[in-house]
């Protein structure tokens, strides 16, 4: 490398453009003709993406019910206080009615409140190895599950850790009352309510070898709350049973807050009534309701939607958009203010 | 090279003396040597060493080798003028002192070869023990963010204790009810073990807030700055061949804050070479350049003219030489002076090669002009000097030397010529010797005086020149009174007025001490920059303030220039504070004026930069902070031991720091160090030190950041530096840097720096504050927006991985906004880091989230998938677009505010620019036509000549070399063959040199000398037994001169006169 220079120019540094700090450079400068229409275009921009969303969000309706202790759920709330009638079966029933028929598709939601999904702890008591169908994970929980890795008698459960075991497993059948004759049911798909990836790469059945999901599963346990092991889920649809039950990878998706909402089915618009969406009328959802939510002064709900493209009845965002675009215009207005004295 | 002590070296000319040596003998007579001490101590002329008698005869390697002497000498220390020590050699003692010392750092001038004894190695020489401990250099920036990151890091804890106190209440009001789903460790049993936990995992989690990696990043920066001052080819000195270094890669951003340049004067503002610019004579000024915009006028070439020329004498105004040629009588005499009048020895090593050996550098100047103009000065005995005058071989008998000295600021030879004719000649300051002209011809007095002030303004060092007849009688008269005189200090400055008087006027001469390329402008340049430049130098004061003139940092229309050169403790402080009143009157009056001109001229610029100024830390006189005016302080080096003293320490700070420019001259390498402490402690400003020689190493270390003159002879300077490059002008650059044209042509853009505006405290909290905004809104702006969103499929974006990434990448698209923002200059590799770096947060995140890792390690990367079905969303995109906005707006609307309310002096001329730029019209740089014209005002006010009169008159020069050359003691033995002249008190002539020192060191260093001067004639005495016998040898000799010369052609083989007897008392002394 050593270059055998001489002469009296030897030691001179190399002429080049980054050695000189000569390399061209665009040298940028805050002046009123650059900030001060920057500003106003932001404004105009955020006014009307405000405005915009503002009229989308209008067509949104949701409607929203909450059923922990409410008419019919009472004494189920109550009967759900007390950990020992765990095992007893309590079905409630909700009513209601749709003044304006909800048009496309609709969506149905369970929500919660105050359900922290999103604790530390919560969240890592969890083995993504044993549920991505590792058969030693699957006999050899994470330590990261406990206390929710093995059951009292050495078991490991399967799935594993607190977010599993605390499944909400309130199910709902949704019936639409018509205008008065027979009780029809509102058919909901409840499958393809999970991300793509989730169903089809993070989340499998540990590898069949010919045998049954249930032989599969021998020797594990099923989660101290669950009613029934994770190879019952849906006993009739292979592909939704197991891990790959989509009601339980959407409550493994952990929420960022406390109050959140979970897709539990989507209208299908197949058959009469139901092709443009829920028609007005009576309608009741029938809850078994086993989820016990006293413990931590949780709320349950029922959510039914229509969607805009960027989701429910969102009305933040365009207001944020709207609030921005006010200030920046008044931030824009003072500068010139002052720019021109 | 392994010198020990004890060890005998072998020293050849121009070497650096390598250690702290005790002289044995040199290939001069008497042991004589000649060292040159800039390195040392700055001061420019040349000094006589002197080897003891004893040993000065042991010639050649196998005699010394022999030699079993030892010395006991005082322990190491810092006293570079006083040396006290014994010889014990063959049973005898010799008392040994500084004059027989060559110490480490001087360079062996005109003498062939030498030997001498190491006394002191290593860390032990004076020069090393003069250069200060070496200590950590950090900059303020630093020890900022040191004390930044501990409050970081109490603010960590801080948060901490609030997050545990928060967890405490939560795990107690929520967590407990939550317990049924998510049981608390086995081990943790209760809220407050749970916020004991928690408090040390916040700790843990959030120690990404402190900067760790802003040391490592600062650090790389300034490597960066380190290479590019490497690079940088504009400050690479061709001539020399030395590119500037960067020796240390820790100080780069304290280059923006330096306040006070502490300068060395010999090798680093001037180059230690002089050369003969100017002339009057006979009222005639030669020399002139008459337009020195116009071309470069041609060199005379002297060598069809003389033969004895010296070729790289430079001279540009022939008319002179036809004056010469044409054989005016004025001009004849005047180089006649000037080839008679000195105390020069010459050398002729081969027919016309002539090398003349010089005290000082002045001298040696002016008889090369002479030479170059046909007056030859080529050799000299003790009574004679022969010269060649216009080809003609001249003789002249010498009469006297009339010996230079600080008091007298002149010297004078008497000769008598060929023809019999005995003439005085007198060279000195104008001062001096105008005085003592003939009272006849007034008008050529003035014109001369007018040409002389001339000169002074342009900085060039003076002399008056003038001659007298004299008579047989007054010859013999004087030479009589003046026998009698001998010895005595006073009489003998009596005699010498009495026949220096009624001298005829000759002309002037004018000495350039050149200056290195460039220095006048970078002071100015540096000084718009307000950046105040002291020079620190061991050089005599005329010399010092001459450069200071010359370099136009003192200047004739100064308000006042005060000189404190008082004696005494209380003398000092006298001055020091009459200095004071004075400034503070004089501001009073000035500052009445000045208002009303800025008013009028309504420079808005100029006032708010006045109003910028910061609150000096010196309390007893806040009035000094406010004065106004140019004043100059001159402070010598014995004032200056008193004035840094602790009780006048701040008396000091305060005067000199009111004052434009401040010179301190004939200070030791210890005081140059102790002045930079002083202005480190009390102004609390980041210093810089330059210099070349070892005397600066001191100053060098102990300023913030130290710059070493490289290229030259000596690299003391430069390995104990921070910075070094060749030039003194380089300097300018590496303060006034990025971007260099436009700081260089705004240097007030500098100001910010010394006073900390751009990083200080407020400007971190103002950060931080920016900080926690950001987060906050990068926090509840996604929450608020997600807890509400869907994807089209009805999914909800509530998830906590898809929040994670929404806000992550909010996070890095703002911070690459904000960088943006904050990034002046847009060159290519901005763009590639800048967008490389959203690249790569994207890339990696795609990688972290894709199934292949994730099929690899499950519950490592178990985010899959969630980049893609996150970043597909629509109203991601929106809501981080909203982050952003509001993240930005703000931001840019309160730059914009101070861009607008409060312009930067570097925002305005930027604007200026950029407006010049695109509208491609002059009339677009009102604020830079107003700086230029400032910038143009004061140079041109630099350059004016002033009204007042002043001496130029600078001679390097030190007493008692005419005694020197009178006792013959550095004749060689051919020329002594001839010797027929002797002078009367020509033993002493070392003890005067030596005297002459004493008188101009500070006493505080000297103070122990005095008892020593008892000893002074044992140094050539040799022998401290025998003190009578050398006195009485000495006395003896006094009487009759030819008796004297006499018996010095007996004994040839002793080489000289004067110390022919006690040689031989002690030869004899030997043998027995």
């Amino acid at each position: 490398m050593a270059k055998a220079k001489s002469g009296p120019l030897a030691r001179r540094p190399d002429n080049s453009a980054f050695k000189q700090q000569r390399l061209p450079a665009w040298s940028p400068m805050l002046t009123a003709n650059t900030v001060l229409p920057f500003f106003y275009f932001m404004a105009v921009i955020c006014l009307l993406l405000g405005i915009w969303l503002l009229l989308t969000v209008q067509s949104v309706q949701e409607i929203r019910m909450d059923y922990t202790d409410s008419g019919a759920c009472a004494h189920c709330h109550d009967l759900r206080k007390n950990v020992s009638n765990a095992a007893l079966i309590c079905t409630c029933k909700l009513y209601f009615h749709v003044d304006r028929p909800l048009k496309g598709d609709v969506f149905f939601y369970y929500g919660l409140q105050n359900f922290h999904q999103n604790l530390r702890r919560y969240m890592d008591s969890r083995d993504d190895a044993q549920m991505v169908g590792r058969k030693t994970n699957l006999k050899k929980p994470s330590s990261y599950c406990k206390p929710f890795a093995t059951n009292d008698k050495g078991l490991p459960i399967a799935p594993c850790g607190a977010v599993a075991n605390s499944i909400f497993n309130d199910s709902f059948k949704f019936q639409y009352l018509g205008s008065g004759s027979s009780d029809e049911p509102v058919p909901l798909w409840r499958k393809g309510i999970s991300w793509y990836t989730d169903k089809n790469i993070k989340y499998r059945n540990p590898q069949m070898d010919n045998l049954s999901l249930a032989e599969v599963f021998h020797g594990t346990a099923p989660p101290p709350y669950w009613h029934r092991p994770v190879y019952e889920l849906q006993t009739h649809d292979a592909i939704n049973n197991g891990f790959i039950n989509e009601d339980l990878i959407v409550w493994m998706r952990e929420a960022a807050f406390p109050n959140f909402k979970k897709l539990y089915g989507i209208l299908q618009r197949t058959n009469k009534p139901f092709e443009s969406g829920l028609p007005k009328g009576n309608y009741s959802v029938e809850i078994t309701y086993n989820f016990p939510v006293q413990y931590f002064r949780g709320r349950k709900q029922v959510v039914l939607t229509t969607l805009n493209w960027f989701g429910g009845p969102n009305k933040f965002l365009p207001i944020a958009y709207l609030i921005t675009s006010c200030l920046v215009l008044l931030a824009a207005i003072g500068l010139t203010v002052v720019c021109k004295e | 090279m392994n010198v020990r002590v004890g060890d005998i070296i072998k020293l050849e000319n121009n070497q650096f003396v390598a250690a702290d040596l005790l002289l044995l003998s040199s290939s001069e007579p008497h042991g004589l040597c000649y060292i040159e001490t800039a390195e040392l101590d700055g001061e420019t002329n040349m000094k006589v060493r002197q080897s003891v008698s004893v040993t000065s005869e042991l010639g050649d390697p196998n005699n010394l080798a022999q030699f079993n002497g030892e010395v006991v000498c005082e322990p190491p220390n810092n006293k570079l003028d006083r040396f006290r020590g014994m010889l014990y050699w063959r049973e005898k003692k010799y008392t040994l002192t500084n004059q027989n010392m060559l110490l480490r750092g001087c360079v062996l001038r005109n003498t062939e070869a030498c030997y001498g004894l190491v006394i002191f190695a290593g860390p032990d020489t004076k020069l090393m023990q003069n250069s200060g401990r070496t200590k950590f250099k950090r900059t303020s920036i630093d020890r900022l963010m040191n004390t930044l990151v501990l409050w970081i890091f109490a603010f960590l804890v801080c948060m901490g204790i609030v997050l545990a106190v928060g967890n405490a209440v939560w795990e107690r009001e929520v967590g407990t009810l939550f317990q049924h789903y998510l049981p608390w460790d086995p081990s943790v049993n209760g809220f407050l073990f749970s916020a004991v936990r928690t408090f040390w995992s916040y700790v843990i989690i959030l120690n990404t807030v402190v900067p760790i990696s802003l040391y490592v990043s600062v650090e790389v920066i300034r490597l960066g700055h380190s290479y590019f001052i490497n690079w940088d080819q504009l400050m690479f000195c061709s001539k020399c061949n030395t590119a500037a270094e960067a020796r240390t890669t820790t100080l780069s951003e304290e280059l923006g804050q330096v306040e006070y340049i502490f300068s060395d004067k010999t090798g680093t503002l001037t180059q230690n070479i002089m050369s003969f610019k100017k002339c009057s004579i006979n009222g005639h000024s030669y020399g002139e350049v008459a337009d020195p915009l116009g071309p470069q006028p041609k060199r005379l070439d002297f060598t069809p003219f003389n033969l004895l020329a010296d070729p790289d004498f430079c001279f540009y105004d022939d008319t002179l030489l036809e004056s010469v040629k044409v054989g005016d009588s004025h001009t004849q005499e005047f180089f006649r002076l000037l080839s008679l009048c000195h105390t020069i020895m010459s050398e002729e090593k081969s027919e016309g090669e002539l090398v003349y050996k010089a005290q000082s550098p002045d001298e040696s100047a002016l008889v090369t002009a002479a030479r170059n103009f046909g007056f030859v000065f080529r050799s000299r005995t003790l009574g004679t000097i022969t010269t060649t005058e216009m080809g003609r071989t001249v003789t002249y008998t010498l009469l006297a030397i009339l010996d230079f000295n600080n008091a007298r600021k002149r010297m004078s030879v008497i000769v008598r010529n060929p023809e019999g004719r005995i003439r005085l000649y007198c060279k000195g300051a104008d001062t001096v010797l105008l005085q003592r002209l003939r009272p006849c011809k007034q008008d050529l007095i003035n014109i001369t005086s007018d040409h002389l002030n001339e000169y002074a303004a342009d900085g060039l060092r003076t002399l008056a020149l003038a001659y007298r007849d004299l008579t047989e009688e007054q010859w013999e008269m004087w030479s009589e009174s003046h026998q009698c005189a001998d010895k005595e200090e006073d009489l003998l400055s009596a005699a010498y007025e009495q026949i220096e008087q009624d001298m005829t006027l000759l002309g002037g001469t004018a000495i350039e001490d050149k200056l290195q390329e460039g220095v006048p402008e970078t002071i100015a340049l540096l000084s718009l920059a307000n950046i105040k430049t002291w020079i620190v130098t061991g050089d005599k004061q005329e010399t010092a303030v001459n450069i200071g003139y010359s370099c136009k940092m003192l200047t004739d229309d100064m308000t006042q220039v005060f000189i404190i050169s008082g004696h005494s403790v209380q003398r000092v402080k006298q001055e020091l504070r009459r200095a004071r009143e004075q400034m503070i009157a004089l501001s009073q009056t000035k500052d009445g004026e000045r208002e009303e001109v800025v008013e009028g001229c309504g420079e808005v610029c100029f006032m708010k930069f006045k109003g910028a100024g910061k609150q000096s830390q010196c309390p007893p006189s806040n009035r000094m902070d406010n004065i106004s005016g140019d004043f100059a302080l001159i402070i010598n080096g014995h004032s200056l031991a008193h004035a840094l003293e602790a009780d006048m320490e701040e008396e000091f700070i305060t005067t000199a720091c009111a004052c434009k420019a401040v010179i301190c001259c004939r200070v030791t390498p210890l005081q140059k160090a102790q002045v930079v402490e002083l202005v480190k402690k009390y102004k609390r400003a980041v210093t810089l030190a330059i210099g070349d020689g070892a005397n600066d190493v001191s100053m060098i270390k102990s300023a913030h950041i130290g710059v070493g003159i490289s290229g030259q002879e000596g690299i003391q300077a430069v390995l104990a530096s921070d910075y070094s490059f060749s030039q003194f002008r380089f300097l300018q650059r590496l303060l006034l840097d990025v971007p260099d044209q436009r700081s260089l042509e705004y240097p007030k853009l500098y100001e910010p720096g010394q006073f900390n505006l751009l990083f200080n405290k407020k400007e971190f909290f103002i950060c931080i504050a920016q900080g926690i905004y950001t987060s906050v809104v990068l926090f509840f702006v996604p929450y608020a927006i997600l807890a509400n969103a869907s994807q089209s499929n009805g999914e909800p974006l509530t998830d906590y991985q898809t929040f994670a990434v929404t806000t992550a990448t909010a996070l890095v698209i703002v911070v690459s906004v904000q960088i943006s923002l904050d990034t002046g200059f847009w060159t290519i590799f901005n763009h590639v880091f800048v967008w490389g770096s959203l690249g790569c947060y994207f890339t990696i995140m795609f990688a972290v989230h894709s199934q292949t890792l994730f099929s690899s390690f499950p519950n490592h990367f178990h985010f899959v998938g969630s980049a893609q079905s996150t970043l597909l969303q629509p109203v991601v995109w929106l809501t981080i677009a909203l982050a952003t906005v509001i993240c930005i707006v703000p931001v840019l609307a309160f730059r914009f505010l101070k861009l607008d309310l409060k312009p930067q002096l570097s925002d305005t001329i930027r604007h200026t620019q950029l407006m010049c730029e695109k509208k491609r019209r002059p009339a677009g740089g009102r604020l830079a036509s107003t700086w230029r014209s400032a910038g143009s005002v004061s140079e041109g006010r630099l350059g004016a000549r002033g009204g007042s009169r002043r001496s130029g008159y600078a001679f390097a020069h030190q007493e008692g070399f005419g005694e020197l050359i009178t006792s013959g003691k550095n004749m060689r033995l051919s020329s002594l063959a001839l010797a027929s002249f002797a002078s009367r008190h020509s033993s002493s002539w070392i003890d005067t040199l030596r005297r002459k020192k004493h008188a101009h060191t500070p006493p505080s260093a000297s103070g122990e000398c005095t008892p020593a001067l008892s000893h002074s004639s044992s140094v050539l005495g040799c022998s401290q037994e025998a003190p009578t016998e050398v006195e009485t040898v000495q006395d003896s000799r006094m009487i009759p001169t030819t008796s004297t010369s006499v018996e010095a052609s007996e004994d040839l083989r002793e080489g000289a006169v004067s110390t022919g007897s006690p040689s031989v008392a002690e030869k004899t002394a030997q043998k027995e």
